[in-house]
């Protein structure tokens, strides 16, 4: 029989309901829910968040404090993950210096790239990295938009082995090169894989979400609302009234709940300059979430918009 | 960079409009008032161009050349860089500049001496870089503090640049005209990817240059004898 998109959904979402596989949501009061990173079961909060533009503010006290209050208020939700890149300008001394106000938060997961054209660099641009952040080592490193992927892939599986990383990934963008992304995921052992996925950009769902849940690879979803394209878009339009149903109380949280709710995503990483946003972000990681229906619904509601 | 047809200039701006406006705010407030010598110096360099062009033209090109280099270093490599890893790369290229500006004072090798219509539109282009450039701000309702100042900020120093050398002539002009043309059009595309308005300031600065240069082009090889 053929795997189409629908048939594939119906299927995760019905197998996702034992609590025991990959794609369920492990939920408590008050706190984000939570899924497990396939490669070692620890479980990660479904929402992290992005430095893309918002943390790139260069040396400005006030704006830098600012980030610090809005990475205060994700640890405060119940955040874990926060996700940056060398590529990113200033995010990485930014997301440094917000830790070291905070005091260090134990829940963080820290998220890097790494992302030089030259083999050997990589190394050398992950210690930066690091010194930056002021962190004994990083949870997660990812090869960034794939570039010059075999060397440091191989750099991070040898990091990985040594115990100076714990997870290793890939990362694209915006449907770039979703045929080598996949090549990767099926030959190579990694534990995580990032990519755009949202309400209107669904090519992932085709292949990359279904050979994730196969392969046992953690999903980090990039842009969630374009870079902010969707909510600009959508801010002076009601919601519809069936999204009450879901608690949710802005666009954003619906476009959220519609990619949390797939059962192969492992966490979203909306960027923010705000601490409300932040708040409501990760809200959106609690409550009901989106059946099958629902989120065709969701989809095709905004498309139409 | 594989699939480079799918990339978007949205996809290579790193930073917010707030952010940008707000370095240009504390960059303004960090070198106050050096504003007032940098334009003290922009009026006369349009005095010394239009009253003693033939005693005073080196000193103009040391003058620009200084600008450059400072403005190079201030803004490119110790502020924007911080929030733009790419301006690393751009500071050499203002270096460039005022070195060739540096070569062209110790040469003597600047003469003022156009009429008509290219000498009309490089001073239009000098007035506009030192005195339109910054009411651009407080025009949009950003407020004055972050103005772009002629030899303290990128943008009104390279029309400026343009503008002088509409009105000059000597070997080493032609070689002079791409890096504020490349920055004009770089920062355009910059500040059009922001949503700012003032990206058609330097589109329409780098077509009037254009323009103007290709008909002194054509006027010199129409006044040349037949062959």
């Amino acid at each position: 029989m053929r795997t189409t998109r629908r048939t594939f959904l119906q299927a995760s979402l019905a197998t996702a309901a034992a609590a025991h596989l990959p794609g369920a949501l492990h939920a408590q009061q008050g706190q984000p829910a939570r899924r497990p990173i396939p490669s070692s079961r620890e479980e990660m909060p479904i929402v992290g968040l992005g430095t893309w533009i918002t943390f790139n503010v260069g040396n400005d006290p006030g704006l830098r404090d600012e980030c610090a209050g809005v990475m205060a208020a994700f640890f405060e939700a119940g955040g874990r993950m926060i996700d940056s890149s060398p590529m990113y300008g200033s995010s990485q001394p930014v997301v440094g210096y917000g830790l070291r106000k905070l005091g260090r938060p134990p829940a963080l997961f820290s998220a890097e790239k790494v992302w030089t054209s030259s083999a050997t660099a990589g190394p050398a641009q992950i210690e930066q990295s690091r010194r930056f952040w002021g962190v004994p080592k990083f949870d997660l490193v990812q090869v960034h938009n794939l570039l010059a992927w075999k060397a440091h892939l191989q750099t991070l599986l040898q990091m990985k082995a040594a115990g100076t990383v714990r997870y290793v990934g890939i990362t694209t963008s915006e449907g770039r090169r979703h045929d080598l992304v996949e090549q990767i995921m099926r030959n190579e052992p990694i534990d995580f894989v990032q990519f755009s996925y949202n309400v209107v950009d669904r090519d992932a769902e085709a292949r990359l979400l279904p050979l994730a849940a196969e392969r046992g690879i953690a999903v980090i979803v990039n842009r969630p609302f374009r870079q902010g394209e969707l909510t600009n878009r959508l801010k002076n339009k009601p919601l519809p009234e069936w999204a009450a149903e879901l608690g949710v109380s802005s666009w954003a949280q619906l476009m959220l709940k519609f990619i949390l709710s797939h059962p192969a995503v492992t966490v979203a990483i909306p960027a923010t300059t705000r601490v409300d946003h932040v708040r409501e972000n990760l809200s959106a990681a609690a409550g009901p979430m989106p059946d099958l229906a629902t989120r065709q619904r969701i989809s095709a509601h905004v498309q139409a918009l | 960079m594989s699939e480079w047809w799918t990339y978007r200039a949205e996809d290579f701006l790193l930073f917010s409009p707030r952010v940008y406006w707000r370095m240009l705010e504390t960059y303004n407030a960090a070198l106050w008032p050096l504003h007032v010598v940098t334009l003290a110096a922009g009026l006369l360099i349009i005095l010394l161009i239009a009253w003693r062009p033939r005693v005073f033209a080196r000193w103009i090109a040391l003058i620009l050349a200084t600008l450059w280099i400072f403005v190079g270093w201030s803004f490119l490599w110790n502020r924007y860089a911080a929030i733009n890893w790419a301006a690393v790369y751009v500071a050499p290229a203002f270096a460039v500049e005022g070195g060739l500006l540096l070569i062209l004072f110790l040469r003597d090798g600047l003469a003022f001496d156009r009429r008509g219509p290219v000498a009309w539109t490089g001073y239009l282009l000098l007035a506009f870089g030192i005195a339109g450039q910054p009411l651009l701000a407080p025009l949009q309702g950003r407020g004055w503090a972050s103005s772009e100042v002629f030899g303290i900020a990128p943008d009104p120093t390279a029309i400026a640049t343009l503008g002088v050398l509409l009105l000059a002539r000597g070997g080493l002009v032609p070689w002079l005209l791409p890096i504020p043309v490349l920055w004009c059009l770089l920062s355009g595309i910059t500040l059009r990817t922001m949503g700012e308005a003032q990206a058609w300031a330097l589109y329409a600065a780098v077509a009037l240059a254009a323009v103007a240069w290709i008909w002194t082009i054509i006027r010199q090889r129409g006044s040349l004898p037949a062959a």
